[in-house]
């Protein structure tokens, strides 16, 4: 306790952010070009962050782990990016995204930011759009919009489905002029392998070349994380198979405390597994529910091809058990209706573990061209991946690991608790609380990027100004560096038999079975001792070709797996500590008796933020307690 | 099934490559491709040996990572896919399967399956943006675009800059590429300011880097996964013609 300074700015929410925008530090021009900022990550808040700093006339490096900065997993979000605009008149403001988010988030989300991630979300529209993003439009010209799961406003602006598609490319646009105008340089190929601090500052990093192994070593006045979630830690999710948690984890074992980690999210509506091969499930957009009816057999085990079962005898049991919201109920709330149906028996195909997704009805209406043009790349990408034609029946969708909420801690102005390091996106903990509501992923990462750290790093950096460019030859990037070495040569020694994948296989497994969408005391404790023997097994047979010093993409799953084998512990230490069900969080023990989440506002309106002690020494839990001044903490019905 | 496989083995750009053989015996019709691929990595770790380097991510047809030519065909022989949505039941028991590398000057062979795309990059640097400043942007409605065209820079825009269309083109053409990106910003009011400037920069770039000339061939569009038209091309002409 004490640790935690969130450094919410005083005064009435809605002007928080302006205030501390006219009373923050800023740093003159000249003096801009002489600080050097480091961004690790190119997805929305990366490429954004980027591009906003380096138009300011800061020196920024960028680095990411792929070929080139386009193919950030931002690139994979379907469905829309959500903004306060009200352009559809329907009694939408601010303030009702900022409830919406709170409410969603099952009051475990802080205001401030809550409040100005809404804020700017307009700001976010009107840029995009400036750069050439081609959202969908209505016949007159202007934006077209569409709803999400867990409001009833149309606020969701999209591009067909590949809205994190056109975002991105609009970001990756913005980057690359800042790169021909020499305030950017790109660093494609590399990851961060660990975090150089001297006196307590972030100052730079150590990065592994991947297409030739070299170690290096990048120096800065400050560092930004913008390296998205650790929804992989399943194995199978909708994340990009190559998404990790490591530079946010090393960050971590640096001294930035990481919050909430046991809240992600599992998204209801992905592919359902096919095969035991399988390395990937494919996510089908949430605005499908928009038009798609979910159901399942009112028998048990009725193997009928679902064209064949007549209405009576189906249970559309997102409307029956939720009138108000319906099949656009929170994406944990129809995660775990689907899991409470399969798991009952009612499931459909093979496994049993899917349930129906049935545009049936809307086609009937609106007519096959009008649900094509809505949805038409998300029926062709379900036809390939399963060959069913979702015009003539039902897609089969069952959840799948999709989102972290939780992540580095951070405070107002986006830092995390080590001075110099800000953590954006996905990355840190701050505005979803339990629970995210679709669409607002994108919201967030771009506001992060292009408007709110921009506006926050100046205050630090004002101070910074004295500081000369940092150089690497300091003996805290030697040590750093020897450290990085001698961790690559434990991992390529090990030299026993099976390779990465496996292992992180056999990990997500035991992540998706104890600590998923349900989670119990019982469950929990054996995940950890579960986790724990499979990291010795890892530790004796884990085996790497070739040399650390090549290309080598066994050593970069490794690593990634290494990590992810410590911060799944901490994320089920997390959800054991956590006696409380909220959002996505839900744990067996704490439910009403219709099954609902049920809340423990008296000892569990906190964010929990861990504090890494050192190798095999338990985590010190700090409690930022949450406050809520402009909303009325409520059971969040959405019946 | 059964398969032989004949992989493109290349240690650098700098060693000679050649096709390896590798027999596999255990392949299931409802395996990813890259799936398949994983399970010979596995296989190959197994016995300590170097598993076949390839670049892949989303693994959802959308990041552009993945790509290799299967079969004589970029993306392998299903039309409109990538290799990430390429499932194995596309093939038949016994078959022999030949995987390569993107072959094209301007992306030369980093290891295996890999290439070098970053001349991609290099062109959409020089010129693939609209000139605005985060914070500067009026009200997104303020100015009006009609559907058709915002619908048709969309269609343009989906391009996910795999490099199957040079890859497929006899000429090594970066044409569908560089024409998508003219294409999308050419169709949208808020490109129109920069059309001169763009067309003359990126065409100058991806001539600078290598890449060769269009002669309408069209297997470029043929073996686009994401469908980019060719009509594209003919629209980057005229804005070419327009900037001179």
């Amino acid at each position: 306790m004490g640790k935690l300074n969130s450094k919410i700015p005083d005064g009435p929410l809605a002007q928080k952010w302006t205030k501390y925008k006219a009373s923050a530090k800023l740093v003159n021009p000249a003096n801009k070009k002489k600080l050097e900022i480091i961004v690790i990550g190119t997805g929305l808040s990366g490429a954004g962050a980027s591009s906003a700093l380096g138009e300011l006339g800061y020196s920024v490096k960028t680095f990411c782990y792929q070929d080139s900065p386009r193919r950030a997993h931002s690139v994979a979000a379907q469905g829309g990016i959500n903004a306060a605009k009200n352009y559809q008149s329907d009694g939408d403001s601010v303030y009702r995204l900022f409830y919406d988010m709170i409410k969603g988030g099952d009051f475990r989300a802080r205001e401030g930011n809550v409040y100005r991630a809404a804020e700017v979300s307009n700001e976010v529209i009107d840029h995009y759009t400036a750069l050439g993003v081609p959202f969908a439009r209505d016949y007159g010209g202007t934006l077209d919009t569409r709803s999400f799961g867990g409001v009833q406003v149309s606020r969701t602006f999209y591009s067909s489905g590949q809205t994190g598609q056109q975002c991105l490319l609009g970001a990756y646009s913005s980057l690359n002029r800042q790169i021909k105008k020499g305030n950017v340089t790109m660093f494609p190929r590399r990851e961060m392998l660990d975090l150089v601090l001297i006196d307590g500052k972030a100052r730079g990093i150590i990065a592994r070349n991947l297409l030739t192994g070299e170690i290096e070593r990048h120096a800065a006045h400050a560092v930004v994380l913008a390296t998205g979630g650790y929804g992989t830690i399943y194995y199978l999710s909708t994340l990009a198979v190559n998404s990790n948690a490591s530079a946010a984890w090393k960050a971590h074992k640096k001294g930035a405390f990481f919050a909430n980690p046991s809240f992600v999210q599992i998204h209801p509506t992905c592919v359902p597994q096919l095969n035991e091969f399988q390395s990937k499930l494919t996510l089908m957009s949430e605005s499908l529910r928009n038009d798609g009816r979910v159901w399942v057999p009112k028998t048990k085990g009725d193997t009928r091809p679902a064209n064949d079962i007549p209405e009576e005898e189906r249970d559309y049991y997102l409307e029956r058990r939720y009138p108000a919201f319906g099949n656009l109920v929170p994406r944990d709330v129809a995660s775990r209706a689907a899991k409470e149906r399969c798991d009952a028996g009612f499931g459909i195909g093979e496994t049993g573990l899917a349930v129906n997704l049935d545009f049936r009805d809307a086609i009937k209406k609106q007519g096959k061209k009008s649900i094509e043009n809505k949805y038409g790349n998300l029926f062709e990408m379900y036809k390939t991946i399963t060959g069913i034609d979702s015009y003539e029946e039902p897609m089969r969708i069952y959840p799948a690991g999709h989102y972290t909420m939780g992540g580095l801690w951070v405070d107002y102005e986006l830092m995390t608790t080590i001075p110099g390091l800000y953590s954006i996106g996905e990355s840190n903990f701050s505005d979803h609380g339990a629970n995210r509501l679709g669409a607002s992923s994108l919201m967030q990462a771009s506001g992060d990027g292009y408007f709110i750290l921009p506006n926050t790093i100046n205050n630090y950096l004002a101070d910074e100004i004295r500081v000369p460019k940092i150089s690497t030859d300091r003996p805290e990037f030697e040590a750093t560096e020897k450290e990085v070495r001698e961790s690559l040569q434990k991992l390529m020694s090990i030299k026993g038999k099976q390779n990465a994948a496996s292992f992180h296989k056999r990990l997500g497994k035991i992540m998706w079975d104890n600590c998923g969408m349900v989670r119990n005391e019982e469950g929990l404790k054996k995940a950890l001792v579960l986790i724990n023997e499979l990291k010795d097994e890892f530790w004796k047979d884990l085996n790497i070709p070739g040399a650390y010093s090549e290309l080598n993409m066994e050593l970069e799953k490794a690593g990634r797996v290494a990590d992810y084998f410590e911060l799944t512990e901490l994320l089920v230490t997390d959800a054991l500590n956590r006696k409380e069900s909220c959002g996505a969080h839900f744990r067996e023990e704490y439910q009403t008796p219709d099954g609902e989440a049920l809340r423990n506002d008296e000892e569990f309106t906190y964010v929990a933020a861990w504090e890494y002690t050192g190798e095999g020494k338990p985590h010190i839990l700090h409690k930022e307690e949450l406050k809520f001044e402009d909303v009325e903490m409520k059971i969040r019905s959405y019946k | 099934m059964k398969l032989l496989l004949k992989i493109w083995r290349q240690k650098n750009a700098k060693t000679k490559g050649s096709f390896v053989s590798y027999q596999m015996d255990n392949v299931s019709p409802e395996m990813a491709f890259l799936e398949m691929l994983d399970s010979l990595n596995k296989r190959l770790v197994e016995e300590d040996k170097d598993p076949v380097a390839f670049d892949h991510d989303c693994r959802e047809g959308i990041c552009g990572s993945c790509g290799m030519y299967i079969n004589g065909h970029p993306h392998g022989p299903v039309p409109a896919i990538t290799t990430c949505h390429l499932s194995m039941r596309f093939f038949k028991d016994g078959e022999t399967v030949w995987i390569e590398p993107w072959r094209a000057k301007p992306f030369p062979v980093i290891k295996d399956l890999i290439v070098d795309r970053q001349a991609f990059d290099k062109i959409q640097i020089a010129g693939g943006f609209i000139s605005v400043n985060t914070g500067s942007a009026a009200d997104a409605n303020s100015i009006l675009v009609p559907k058709k065209n915002s619908d048709e820079a969309f269609n343009s825009a989906i391009c996910i800059g795999c490099g199957a269309c040079v890859a497929a083109c006899k000429n090594a053409s970066a044409m569908l590429f560089v024409s998508a990106k003219i294409s999308q910003f050419a169709l949208l009011p808020q490109g129109r300011i920069e059309a001169i400037e763009r067309v003359r920069a990126m065409v100058a770039k991806m001539d600078e880097v290598g890449f060769g000339n269009c002669s309408n061939t069209g297997s470029c569009e043929a073996e686009c996964p994401k469908q980019i038209k060719l009509t594209n091309i003919a629209r980057l002409n005229r804005e070419y013609f327009k900037a001179y």
